[in-house]
């Protein structure tokens, strides 16, 4: 803006600090010993060129205005060795969704635990690699970013350092009638994890995927990157629940390319963590397919919350929905950047984006900045942003029916952000999210 | 609508490359010699007869200027400017302040007469059914004639070029020239802080509504020159002005920077509403030549309950970078932006608006139409922002744009920035195309395919266009037409 001298002044760059030092020292140490080894060292070390370059991203760097990387990060963490048997004792408490129907995949520190998972194979049509097995097989092509912008480093972070993950493939026309729940645990004092999931949907293929992060109060940094890629008439259902423990940093990216007549479906509650940022670069690729991307987020005390998002539509007759929501307490903080782009020559694009705050406390923060690219011209696209209070008519209204003070808030904000919770088809998991959500009422943290 | 045919058949009339304003005045001037220095600022201010402290003021924001780089984020792309090669000063020949109107070269009158603007006060008084409207004048870098000024100077309203000012009012312009927009502000207000040439300046007193609304027109005649005007607006307590700003240039190969910064100031219960009409040469339908538009404008609602308001209708420019702002600093203030952006050829417009609340109580409106046609780009930029201390804030946006044709693009990039949790922002944006349905009803009652989009996108930004006085209302229609001719079909 015309005000702003920061833009200026962008390409000046200020000392190293220490956990970009650390992140340099630790990148040349491990790189080789890595999976993969040497056979992948080149796309690691493209994933790490941004921060060897730049260091990590400060407010600066418009992407990251709100989020300023490199203050939220003043350390960074060695990287978690094998997890111990008290590591997995404690991590076997924290696992969520007990009663969701999945197969599980259980990772404690960022390390496959076979004795919390159930086999890989057994889900109808669907293999299941690890990691470390498809990058000795196949090289580095796995760490090879699609959909990402240039040089973005929190996926760049995870190319670099990334040790465990997994690499599924659902076969063409393939339905399989259980969902796979990949869980992500962390325990300890302090560590950074780094994990990744690479699903492939063939062709007419249905799958659902579940992404869990919880963890205990250690300063964890953890770092997942998810990628989809669809075949064309391939539908998929993504839920996540980021619960991880206040004094975590958590990143996370999902990057997702949609063949025609594909539907993704991706919803994520963020009700854990110090400081969390998710990132969405979705693009249309094939005719006629539609996403749906939706969250809720809470957070109270001096938390911050951001979610990122990019929507190229690149096709015709697509369909897009974003509709994120955040409740705010203490001094938290929540951002939103969402862009949709149209590119020229996709007609007949439907984008709607909404993105709403609720501030519950006088300091609380809210940062908005809802985008439109648009260079095509039969499209309908919009975009929607509010910020404010709960409504007082509406409290007086329940305090008037005998409801105290505490409970009317509750009620006002579960009904807020059940608009969106209450869109997951399957009930356990539902159920689940709900209570996480009525759990933070109360708590408030 | 009746203005429909009036309109159709007037685009009909002007081919599209025929900028109308696109002739040039005949006119011997005198210019600064090429480029840019501490020398050329002296000259300048010399040339202003300038106090001291007028020339330390320019120096010191030349020197800063000299360590700034260019701002490079906003959606527009360009060659790089040379600023050493340009010409900082032209004024016309043998200029000498004019007394009255019969001392201004007939040859400038002559032009403002073909740009449509009435300088002769008489011929305005003649019209009885007109309003009647007090002009500023400036060519290039010089204000050439300003009318009523007598009539203003009883009601005790100052409205003069801005060096005038200096010399006659300088406490005034010492206390506020400035302090909206610093020397530091940005790259183009700190070059206009240098070299700036002229301007106006308004001065409302206490409790004077003014008596007719004010007038520039700006026009950048000679080649390679860049016009860097400075307007200083201020309402003192209880008062209310309405400013009118017009622009045009000649249709020249080469593109024309012209850097300008406004400022306004609203002390208590104050109000000032600023409307805009931007029509500077916007270069051919390939894109070659057109006037680089970067301008700094903003207001400050120092007082308590005052009010500024932005109205702007932006036809013209190959490049436009405008955000005029508000500071909502003083309780109970409120800021308003209605903008009407359109961009054809090859134009490439990225505008908006900041809205910054600072006090309690404060309100904002945000209204603006963006349409972009044959191969131009359209941005809308716009912050709003409540701080801690601004309980209560409210703000409603609105941002909608149309596209014609399949070669141009329309963004939308608002920040939102609440800090307190009695702010309440609403904030919504759309983007379309002239629905094919909107088009057929039309033309199925007998509209041609060029009626119907002119019936439609004047009905698209008619919120905005109702905010305009009357005559630039009617002048705005008309140019919305004229700068969406050849977009259909």
């Amino acid at each position: 803006m015309s005000g702003a001298t920061g833009a200026m002044n962008a390409d000046i760059r200020p000392i190293r600090t220490a956990a970009e030092t650390a992140l340099g020292d630790l990148f040349a140490s491990v790189r080789d010993a890595l999976p993969g080894g040497r056979a992948v060292s080149a796309a690691r070390e493209q994933g790490f060129a941004p921060i060897a370059a730049r260091g990590l991203p400060s407010r600066r760097v418009e992407e990251w205005k709100y989020t300023d990387l490199r203050a939220l990060m003043r350390v960074a963490q060695p990287l978690s060795g094998p997890p111990s048997a008290a590591d997995i004792a404690a991590a076997r408490a924290l696992l969520p969704f007990a009663e969701v129907e999945a197969a599980r995949a259980v990772f404690v520190n960022g390390a496959y635990v076979a004795e919390l998972s159930d086999p890989l194979d057994g889900l109808e049509g669907v293999s299941v690699r690890r990691l470390p097995d498809a990058l000795e097989a196949g090289g580095g092509a796995v760490l090879a970013p699609f959909g990402l912008p240039e040089g973005e480093p929190a996926a760049g972070l995870n190319a670099a350092f990334v040790g465990d993950g997994l690499v599924i493939e659902v076969a063409a026309g393939a339905r399989p009638d259980k969902a796979l729940h990949v869980a992500n645990v962390q325990v300890g004092v302090g560590h950074a994890a780094y994990g990744r999931v690479a699903a492939t949907l063939g062709a007419g293929a249905a799958f659902t995927l579940i992404e869990s992060h919880v963890g205990d109060a250690g300063a964890h940094q953890t770092n997942g990157l998810v990628s989809l890629d669809l075949a064309d008439a391939a539908e998929l259902t993504l839920v996540k629940l980021q619960d991880e423990g206040l004094a975590t940093l958590h990143l996370a990216t999902l990057t997702a390319r949609l063949g025609a007549r594909t539907k993704l479906s991706s919803l994520a509650l963020s009700a854990g963590s110090a400081a969390a940022r998710q990132q969405l670069f979705v693009s249309f690729e094939g005719d006629h397919a539609s996403a749906e991307l939706t969250g809720a987020g809470f957070a109270g005390a001096k938390r911050h919350l951001d979610t990122t998002l990019v929507v190229t539509h690149d096709a015709l007759h697509c369909a897009s929905r974003e509709h994120f929501k955040t409740a705010l307490d203490g001094q938290a903080r929540s951002v939103f950047q969402g862009k949709i782009v149209v590119k020229p020559g996709a007609q007949k694009t439907d984008g709607k984006m909404m993105a709403q705050a609720l501030l519950l406390s006088e300091d609380a923060e809210a940062d908005a900045k809802p985008e439109l690219e648009i260079f095509a011209d039969d499209v309908v696209c919009g975009h929607g942003a509010t910020v404010g209070a709960l409504d007082d008519e509406l409290l007086f209204y329940l305090k008037a029916r005998g409801i105290p003070q505490g409970e009317a808030e509750a009620l006002l904000v579960r009904a807020f952000v059940g608009e969106v919770l209450e869109g997951v088809e399957d009930e356990p998991l539902r159920d689940a999210l709900l209570d996480r959500a009525a759990r933070w009422l109360v708590a408030r943290d | 609508m009746p203005a429909v045919q009036e309109t159709v058949a007037r685009v009909r009339e002007i081919d599209v490359d025929q900028y109308k304003y696109g002739f040039v005045t005949d006119i011997e001037s005198e210019r600064a010699e090429q480029g840019l220095n501490e020398d050329i600022v002296r000259f300048i201010s010399a040339k202003k007869d300038e106090p001291e402290w007028m020339l330390e003021w320019r120096l010191d924001a030349y020197r800063r200027w000299r360590t700034m780089t260019e701002p490079n984020w906003a959606r527009v792309d360009y060659p790089p400017i040379p600023y050493d090669d340009l010409y900082y000063y032209s004024a016309p020949k043998a200029f000498v302040a004019p007394k009255t109107l019969d001392d201004v070269d007939p040859e400038l009158l002559r032009t403002y007469e073909k740009l449509g603007i009435p300088l002769r006060e008489q011929e305005i008084l003649a019209g009885v059914e007109q309003r009647r409207v007090a002009v500023d004048a400036v060519f290039d870098s010089v204000s050439v004639a300003t009318t009523f000024k007598a009539e203003l100077a009883k009601a005790g309203v100052i409205f003069c070029p801005i060096s005038e000012a200096i010399r006659e009012h300088p406490e005034l312009v010492k206390k506020y020239l400035g302090s909206v927009v610093p020397t530091t502000d940005n790259f183009f207000a700190t070059l206009n802080s240098a070299v700036f040439s002229d301007g106006s300046f308004v001065y409302v007193p206490k409790g004077v509504r003014c008596p007719m609304e004010l007038s520039t027109y700006f026009r950048i005649n000679e080649r390679n020159t860049g016009q860097f005007e400075r307007t200083l607006i201020i309402a003192d307590e209880g008062a209310y002005v309405s400013y009118l700003e017009g622009c045009t240039a000649p249709m020249r190969d080469e593109n024309q920077l012209h850097a300008a910064v406004v400022e306004l100031v609203a002390l208590d219960d104050a109000e000032i509403k600023y409307s805009t009409v931007q029509n500077w040469y916007p270069g051919d339908a390939e894109g070659k030549g057109g006037i680089y538009n970067f301008v700094t404008k903003r207001g400050d609602c120092r007082g308590k309950n005052s009010k500024i308001s932005w109205t702007q209708v932006e036809t013209g420019s190959a490049i436009t970078w405008k955000y005029p702002s508000c500071i909502l600093r003083g309780e109970g203030s409120r800021g308003e932006f209605y903008s009407i952006a359109i961009s054809n050829g090859r134009q490439q417009v990225d505008s908006g608006t900041k809205m910054i609340h600072l006090g309690k109580n404060t309100t904002s409106k945000i209204i603006s139409k963006g349409i972009s046609a044959g191969h131009s780009q359209n941005t809308y930029r716009g912050l709003v922002s409540a701080h801690r201390k601004a309980s209560n804030a409210r703000n409603f946006t609105n941002c909608d744009s149309l596209l014609i044709g399949e070669n141009c693009g329309a963004h939308t990039v608002p920040y939102l920035e609440a800090k307190t949790s009695t702010a309440v922002f609403e904030h919504e944006a759309t983007t379309s195309k002239i629905s094919d349905d909107q088009k057929f009803y039309c033309q199925q009652r007998g509209l041609s395919e060029e009626e119907a989009v002119a019936l439609i996108v004047n009905g698209f930004v008619k919120d905005v266009l109702q905010q305009l006085p009357m005559e630039f209302a009617v002048e705005a229609q008309k140019l919305i037409s004229i700068s969406l001719e050849g977009s259909v079909g």
